[in-house]
């Protein structure tokens, strides 16, 4: 049948099982978006490009499909480079289209034209710049492919205006990927395992590391299975939050730069570690020279350029983690570990019992109880979406989420205004689950414009804004290490209460804990979209701490001592001295 | 750092330099040289990377090249039996006194001389970098005037044709048996 480029777009993403599109339309696109009326696929019209990268973003983590993104040529497609290098650093599918000038004028510095292809080629799994009518389909289907398989990737199809108003038969089954160089289907052999095999059963004191590969490749189940199997207890990175219940008793937390101290131990103290699906981030690893020193390394991921990429692995197993774990598992003995998992638990001390939820109210407003009493009044079920920054850090320790794709965050890249727009993405996503941003006052000024797509949208989220007048991660790290010099920190905001009101949505303002019960459930009731100012502690930290590229054992830890003092007496804030607890 | 020969098949395809010169430069791994020419199947190309690397790192650009959507096949000839060799060309000063001299000095290398002016003669000789650097020893006194090298081209001994399927990606240590089984030159 015959159709034009920007019907064979639509037939495509019809066909791939797109529900919906993020993007913003341009000269260079209309075509596409003219033909976009006749298919059933819902576009989303984002208030920026980036709101786009990071709504397929969302959409794509929260339910393990491929998001869409468009956008058109020129700065609408430049904008979108945030967002495409987020989802490329933490691994997401999303596909992005673009337009471009006619093929005639590509290369002239046209109007709007840049050279997107050129500019998104380190940022993208792959990338296309499509100029023939007939190569629009077989792309796409590639590019849908290239972004879901192996090691999942953002992957952008830049189509030129005549290539969208071009006429050409469409035949989907003729348009099959012709990827002769690409072999995402890695299966590691049983015959490799014997290495590894002997290094877990000798173990006595393991630990897995378990990433983002692990929610990715749906392994959770094996990965406890294998956990309760050989005793090994499980430190998750930032991503792999989720990916095992935080409930789960041998899941001992997040480890890195602001992970427990316990956990942080545990893999120094280990003498093995079997990471999952993760990558030695240098938050996670501190200083290389001092790291897990003591430990074998066995290293199970599909990107086999992440093998020994950072840390020398005495084991490196290419493959699906799911599926290796199914060829390992019934080959590795149970074990028995009780001895170093008692001596774990016995590192945890006061530190474990000292639960934020006990510490009693003062009249000041924590950041990490109004992020610990979201998660009780939430019953924990929540879809968790974080910008970047403390807010960030408190609900990886203080969410303790149950759920497979639970939190949603920004973890490679760190981009700030990431939340409010991925939030929606994963709302979309999943309609009947509960969907909470947590942003800082910073981050979620970067994409606030999105408060009208919620509404034009009929989206509802709940949004926690960390509000503490500073950008608190770097002015946490200048009063750590610059003197407290806090150059370009302190911040000020608009009425968020006033914000809200002006997009017809509902602005709450707590700050006193007493509040907050009632704040959440008025948000939670709420039939649309509702924004909860929180007055918070303007110069509280993030503790532990492992200064960057400090050893992992060596943390900042909780300054407690004077926390319970001041918990105890009343203290004035101006007795906290935070300097003095370094 | 030892050098590394790397030899990649790629498609054909607008771009796909660029991708792996990106590669390099994004990873900060080191090239020495890098050629690129048609190969005996249409639509497939091939380079010839020349890399300063351990062998850990040669793993990783190994590991790196695959992830390449274009990128069909990757092989370090490093400690391969094969045949590596460099072009030069060197346009040496000479005069009527010294032209004889320089024109027997690459008869001695099996160079050629290609061109002949009045006060310049241009060499052109193919080899293994070690001659070639050999032969640029003996030419400077002279005054070499300009020049040009192709960088390597390296192709594995023996009847074995290049096989569309590539080899398992293993991520196994370069100590390794992989390793050790390679024959060394």
């Amino acid at each position: 049948m015959k159709r034009t480029g920007a019907q064979i777009v639509w037939e495509c993403l019809v066909r791939e099982g797109a529900k919906y599109v993020f993007g913003y339309p341009g000269g260079a696109i209309l075509p596409v978006y003219d033909a976009m009326l006749d298919y059933p696929v819902h576009h989303v019209l984002t208030r920026h490009e980036q709101g786009a990268t990071h709504m397929a973003d969302g959409y794509a983590r929260a339910s393990g499909g491929v998001g869409v993104a468009m956008a058109t040529s020129g700065p609408g497609a430049t904008n979108l480079t945030t967002g495409i290098a987020t989802a490329m650093m933490d691994s997401s599918p999303i596909v992005c289209i673009t337009g471009q000038v006619g093929s005639k004028l590509v290369g002239s510095d046209a109007f709007q034209e840049t050279d997107v292809t050129g500019i998104t080629l380190p940022i993208t799994k792959h990338n296309y710049l499509v100029t023939r009518v007939e190569d629009i389909a077989r792309t796409l289907r590639e590019a849908f492919y290239i972004a879901k398989s192996g090691r999942p990737g953002p992957v952008l199809v830049d189509i030129t205006k005549d290539a969208q108003q071009a006429t050409c038969d469409f035949d989907w089954d003729a348009a099959a990927p012709r990827l002769p160089g690409y072999r995402p289907d890695l299966r590691a052999l049983p015959e490799e395992f014997q290495k590894a095999l002997d290094l877990i059963n000798n173990a006595k004191r393991p630990v897995i590391l378990a990433g983002h590969g692990v929610m990715m490749s749906g392994a959770s189940k094996l990965v406890l299975e294998f956990a309760e199997r050989a005793q090994a207890p499980i430190a998750m990175t930032l991503l792999g939050i989720g990916g095992v219940p935080a409930s789960h008793p041998l899941n001992l937390g997040m480890m890195g730069m602001h992970g427990e101290a316990w956990v942080n131990n545990a893999i120094q103290q280990a003498d093995l570690l079997l990471a999952f699906g993760m990558r030695f981030d240098d938050r996670v690893t501190g200083n290389l020279k001092t790291y897990a020193v003591n430990a074998k390394k066995i290293h199970i991921d599909i990107d086999p350029s992440e093998i020994n990429k950072v840390v020398k692995v005495d084991v490196g197993i290419v493959g699906d983690l799911h599926e290796t774990l199914e060829d390992l598992l019934p080959v590795v003995k149970s074990a028995d570990h009780s001895e170093w998992l008692d001596h774990i638990n016995g590192m945890k001390g006061d530190a474990a019992v000292r639960d934020i939820q006990n510490l009693p109210d003062i009249g000041h407003l924590y950041a990490a109880h109004v992020i610990s009493d979201i998660w009780r009044y939430t019953e924990g079920n929540a879809i968790v979406v974080t910008d970047v920054g403390q807010h960030q850090m408190w609900t990886a320790q203080y969410y303790k989420q149950d759920n497979n794709r639970g939190l949603i965050t920004s973890g490679g890249l760190g981009t700030m205004g990431f939340a409010l727009p991925a939030a929606v993405g994963a709302k979309l996503a999943c309609p009947d689950k509960e969907v909470w941003v947590i942003a800082g006052d910073g981050g979620f000024q970067m994409t606030m414009p999105e408060l009208a797509t919620t509404v034009q949208e009929n989206v509802k989220v709940n949004i926690a804004i960390i509000n503490n007048g500073y950008l608190g991660m770097v002015r946490q790290w200048q009063e750590f290490f610059y003197e407290r010099r806090y150059a370009a920190t302190p911040m000020l905001s608009p009425d968020f209460t006033k914000i809200a009101d002006a997009y017809g949505l509902c602005g709450m303002r707590v700050t006193e804990r007493s509040q907050v019960k009632a704040a959440v459930e008025a948000a939670r009731n709420h039939p649309g979209t509702a924004v909860i100012d929180f007055r918070v502690e303007k110069e509280d930290s993030v503790f532990p701490m492992v200064p960057a590229g400090a050893d992992l054992h060596d943390m900042i830890r909780r300054p407690k001592t004077k926390m319970d003092v001041m918990a105890e007496s009343g203290a004035d804030q101006s007795e906290w001295d935070l300097a003095a607890t370094k | 750092m030892a050098q590394h020969i790397l030899v990649a098949y790629v498609e054909d395809k607008p771009g796909v330099l660029n991708r792996v010169a990106s590669l390099f430069r994004r990873r900060a791994f080191n090239i020495e040289s890098l050629t690129v020419g048609h190969t005996e199947q249409s639509g497939v190309s091939r380079m010839t990377i020349v890399v300063d690397a351990d062998d850990m790192t040669a793993r990783r650009i190994e590991a790196n090249l695959y992830k390449l959507v274009n990128v069909l096949r990757v092989d370090d000839v490093t400690e391969k039996s094969s045949v590596v060799r460099d072009l030069a060309l060197i346009k040496v000063a000479v005069n009527t006194a010294n032209r004889t001299e320089v024109m027997q000095l690459a008869d001695v290398f099996r160079a050629r001389i290609v061109d002949v002016t009045n006060d310049s003669v241009i060499v052109e000789t193919t080899g293994t970098e070690d001659k070639i650097e050999g032969l640029i020893e003996v030419l400077r006194p002279f005054g070499i005037i300009e020049m040009v090298r192709t960088g390597i081209v390296a192709m594995a001994r023996g009847a074995t044709a290049v096989s569309p399927n590539p080899p398992r990606v293993a991520a196994a240590l370069p100590e390794d048996a992989s390793r050790a089984m390679a024959v060394s030159v």
